[in-house]
Formats: C-alpha cells, sequence, structure tokens
C-alpha cells in the first residue's frame, strides 16, 4: 500500500520541477542567472515582478488576454446551451452529420486557419479587437461546448421536461428556472474548458492582434527574443500565466474528470 | 425515444451562424488558394491540382508528415500506459484526493507558449535545473540545441508531462464509477489482481480510454506552440512537425498555394481521424 501511494507522488514531483524551477528563476535577478547555476534564489527580489505590474506594455497584455477570455467563455456556452439541448432531447433531419461536422472544427490544426483568418478578420475590420479573438476561438471552443452540454444534459431524465409542461411552463421558462439548475455542473465544466483552450491558446490569438488586443502569451515572446533573453522577467511573466488557472481548476476540482469524458462516465 | 422535431434546428441556428463564419469562410479562402498561382497585386491564375501534386510528392512533406506520426505514436506508447497506472494508484478517496487531481490538472493550463519557454529554462545545459544535472552530475552531455537525439527526448518529455494527467483524469473517472460490490465479488471468486484489472477496472474504463487517446491523438497531430517554442523546429529540421512545417511555409515563405494545397491535406488526414473518432464513440454509446 506504501509503495502503491509512491506512484502519484513522483508523478505530481514531476509535474512540480518545471514549475518549480521557472518560479525560481522569477525570484532571482539577471546577474544571478547569469552566473550560473543555483538551486534556490540566493538574492530574492520581486524586481522582475515589479517590473511586469508597472509597464503597461505588460500588464495591457494580461488584461486582453482575460477580457477575449471572458468573451470568447460566455459567447461560446451562451450559444453552447440551445443546440446541446436540441442535440440532447430532438432527432431532426441531419442532426448525426451536422454534430460530426462540429466536432470536424475542433478537431481542425489552428496553423490551418492562421492565414485565412488573418485575411477574414481584417476584412470585416475586426483585427486586432478583444472579439476577434474571441470568435476566432469559438471555432473549437463551441463545439467542445455543445458536446460537453450535451452529455450533460442527457443525463437528466426527460420526464422532468414532460412534467413541466403538463404543469404548463412555457418554453423558455422551463428551461431558465428548471432545466438549467438541474445541469449547473455541466455548465460550469463546459465554462471551464472554454475558459481553459481559449487561455492556453497562442497561434490564433497572436495572428489576431498587433497592438491594442496583444495577448500576454504574445508580449513574452516578443521580449524574449529583442530583449537579449532576460530569463528573470520571462520566469516571471510565465508564472503569473498559472495563477488564473490554478484559481478556476480549484473550483471545479471535482468535474474535472467527467468534463473531460465529455459528460460521458 | 428522442422525439422528432424540426424545430430543433431553431436551436441550433446560433452555433451553425457562429462556426459557419469561422469554419466555411477561411475553408474556401484555403480553397481558392490551393489551385490558383498568384504573383502578388491581388493576381491569380488557375493552377489546378498542380500543388496537390507537388505538395503529396515532395521529400519535405513526407518527413515533416513521417516525424508527425512518429511524435504521435511515442506520446501514445508512452501516455496511456503511464495514465492508466498513476489513475490505479490514486487514492480513491480522502484529502489526497481534490490535492491530487488539482495539481495534475495543473500543467494543462498553462499558455502553450510558456510550457515551451518552461521547459526551454529548464532545460538550458548550464543554468537549467534538468540541463544542469545532466551535464555536471550525471556527466551525460546533453544540449537540445545541438543534438538532435536530445531535442526530441526534450520534446517526448515535455508533451508527457503536459498531457499524461489527461489519461489520469480521464482513467480515474472510469475507476471510480466502478461499484464497490464488483470488487467485494472478485474477492469471493478470489480473483487474482491482474483478472481484477483485465476484466472489471479495464472494460469499465473503455469508454474513458477511447475519448482519451483519440483526443490525445487529435491534439499531439494539430501541436505547434509548445515544440516551436522549445526547439523551433531544429535543430536543423529535426522537430519540425507538420503544424511548424505549414506555418514556415504560409507565413514564412508565403508560398499560399504549396501551403493551401497541404493544409487541405493535413486537415483531410484530421478528418479521417475524426470520423474514426466518432464512429468509436458512438459505438460505445449504443453498446451502454
Amino acid at each position: 500500500m506504501r509503495l502503491k501511494s509512491l506512484v502519484p507522488a513522483l508523478y505530481i514531483l514531476f509535474l512540480m520541477l518545471p514549475i518549480y524551477w521557472l518560479v525560481a528563476m522569477s525570484f532571482k535577478t539577471t546577474n544571478e542567472i547569469l552566473a550560473g547555476f543555483s538551486l534556490f534564489p540566493q538574492t530574492w527580489t520581486l524586481a522582475n515582478y515589479i517590473e511586469i505590474l508597472t509597464d503597461p506594455t505588460w500588464y495591457w497584455g494580461y488584461i486582453n488576454s482575460i477580457i477575449y477570455v471572458t468573451l470568447n467563455t460566455v459567447i461560446s456556452v451562451l450559444v453552447a446551451l440551445p443546440a446541446a439541448y436540441a442535440f440532447s432531447r430532438y432527432t431532426f433531419v441531419g442532426d448525426k452529420h451536422l454534430f460530426f461536422w462540429l466536432l470536424t472544427n475542433r478537431m481542425a490544426p489552428a496553423a490551418v486557419f492562421a492565414l485565412p483568418f488573418f485575411q477574414l478578420y481584417s476584412a470585416v475590420g475586426l483585427f486586432d479587437t478583444h472579439i476577434a479573438v474571441a470568435l476566432a476561438h469559438c471555432l473549437f471552443n463551441v463545439p467542445l461546448a455543445v458536446w460537453i452540454l450535451e452529455g450533460f444534459m442527457s443525463g437528466v431524465p426527460k420526464e422532468l421536461d414532460e412534467t413541466a409542461y403538463v404543469d404548463g411552463y412555457s418554453f423558455p421558462r422551463f428551461f431558465v428556472t428548471i432545466f438549467l439548475p438541474s445541469i449547473t455542473a455541466g455548465v460550469g465544466v463546459a465554462a471551464f474548458f472554454c475558459f481553459m483552450f481559449s487561455w492556453v491558446e497562442l497561434l490564433l490569438a497572436k495572428t489576431l492582434t498587433a497592438v491594442e488586443a496583444k495577448p500576454i502569451a504574445a508580449v513574452m515572446t516578443r521580449t524574449a527574443s529583442s530583449a537579449g533573453y532576460e530569463l528573470g522577467l520571462l520566469a516571471a511573466a510565465g508564472t503569473l500565466t498559472i495563477i488564473p488557472g490554478a484559481i478556476v481548476i480549484y473550483f471545479v476540482r471535482n468535474y474535472i474528470a467527467k468534463g473531460f469524458a465529455l459528460g460521458r462516465v | 425515444m428522442k422525439k422528432q422535431n424540426q424545430r430543433a434546428w431553431l436551436f441550433v441556428t446560433p452555433v451553425l451562424l457562429l462556426v459557419a463564419f469561422n469554419a466555411l469562410i477561411p475553408m474556401m479562402t484555403v480553397v481558392n488558394y490551393s489551385v490558383q498561382e498568384t504573383f502578388g497585386d491581388n493576381l491569380f491564375f488557375w493552377q489546378g491540382i498542380d500543388w496537390f501534386e507537388q505538395v503529396l510528392t515532395s521529400d519535405r512533406f513526407h518527413r515533416a508528415l513521417g516525424r508527425q506520426f512518429l511524435f504521435t505514436f511515442l506520446i501514445l506508447i508512452i501516455e496511456v500506459p503511464l495514465g492508466v497506472a498513476i489513475a490505479l494508484a490514486m487514492p480513491r478517496q480522502g484529502f489526497w484526493v481534490p490535492f491530487c487531481l488539482v495539481t495534475m490538472a495543473l500543467p494543462m493550463l498553462i499558455p502553450w507558449n510558456v510550457v515551451g519557454a518552461m521547459w526551454n529554462i529548464f532545460t538550458l545545459p548550464d543554468i537549467g535545473l534538468l540541463g544542469y544535472f545532466m551535464n555536471h552530475t550525471l556527466g551525460i552531455p546533453y544540449d537540445m540545441t545541438q543534438n538532435p537525439f536530445a531535442a526530441w527526448v526534450t520534446i517526448i518529455i515535455m508533451d508527457v508531462w503536459h498531457w499524461t494527467s489527461l489519461v489520469v483524469l480521464l482513467a480515474y473517472a472510469g475507476l471510480v464509477s466502478i461499484p464497490n460490490a464488483y470488487y467485494q465479488a472478485a474477492e469471493i471468486d478470489g480473483a487474482s489482481g491482474w483478472a481484477v484489472f483485465r476484466f472489471i477496472q479495464l472494460p469499465k474504463m473503455k469508454t474513458v480510454l477511447t475519448i482519451a487517446i483519440l483526443l490525445r491523438f487529435m491534439d499531439s497531430f494539430n501541436i505547434y506552440t509548445e515544440p516551436f517554442v522549445l526547439t523551433g523546429g531544429g535543430p536543423g529540421n529535426s522537430t519540425t512537425l507538420l503544424s511548424i512545417d505549414l506555418v514556415k511555409i504560409a507565413l514564412g515563405q508565403f508560398d499560399l498555394g504549396p501551403a493551401a494545397a497541404m493544409s487541405l491535406i493535413y486537415f483531410a488526414i484530421t478528418l479521417l481521424a475524426s470520423w474514426l473518432f466518432y464512429t468509436l464513440m458512438t459505438m460505445n454509446d449504443n453498446k451502454s
């Protein structure tokens, strides 16, 4: 039994090592980093964090990212809710093909879409806006949200719908006051996954922005290459990107696995 | 029985409009480019299927595709058994369960370029934790910017670090859904540990493992940012996977025709795999 609990412990240690190194690096001075190897920061410094939190090009990167991620999550879940209901409750002409077509977009390589997206969003005048990135991320997040919600909705007995109709509820009222509360976990999980995939994606976000809506991830790549590789600064910026994920993950910890299984466990 | 209801189309219209805007229009652009040649100034000439022939017969594409399949194959045979083993060893209840779930899921919520940058810092030969340990403590020469083998080992370990938790979480979800009565029955029958795994746990994990394998297949097949930030496709072209090569051609060299043809071939491969995924999924759904 002892030996058995060693396996997850070792695995978690392996997961934490690179993260520890990133965090440790973020508290070191540039001189110390370049001077050589040290397991712990010798002279602790907050200079890297202070620079990020006081320089608008840095901290606007975070604000931009959070704006488009939030927009994307709201849009994805709102449009996915009725669609998921339709897929889970009705059969209609072409439903299976439609569902499959949606899924193919989840599977499409982002690299394929980078250039056409740039042209499309430039043509409609949305280039370098938060809404452009939010809409572009819908490509893979909406199918995912539909899929997860459909899984959760199919777990709700259909008798619930029928009873509500017999009781004289109108559809919108039934949907909002009875149906939605019974799948709150599903909505939370779908929102979490939209947040997650929009937060971690870089290729499309970078292609669709220049200055005004530039995500933190893109700010990092430019600084890393132009300013002679300031590792401490890069590490501090990286550390700060981990925090939002760590916070949201705590709230859905009991449902993560079910979400990855697309509500089908 | 589900209700037959054509009004359902009303419910799916918003999704249709949104995804169609994002998927159909760009796809038509790609199709357009793939059959035309341009010399700039927005002048296009009909080119037919030449670009497709060029891509399909080019060594460069074959090598990138080969590397891509090798990468996907390697991460699958490492991550799936490892993930199942860790899930089996995880505690089923108590304080450590939420701790394990949160720490294990953490790597998946880190932006992909930060993952690349983090592993870059981690593996620097003289000042990275892993790089220093390999070179100075163990005395094994390790520098992934010079040595293609080291670069490959690094991107594989990075992906194992990044995504094994997906398999763990899914397998774990399958395991906790097994009622205790199953184990009690197995104990009464005197079943061995292997028999419990083979006839109780594995069948229960079948659905979730199908999802895990196919999600990992698709996502690793589309991988771009992490290896790009870590190795830039190098040294040489040794870690240039399909997406990296495609972006090089499309945005680096601006060879729109070949890039578009390559996009469509690439997409066709992922489409085939998606179809397989969907068929397997629905087969499982129908059985249960």
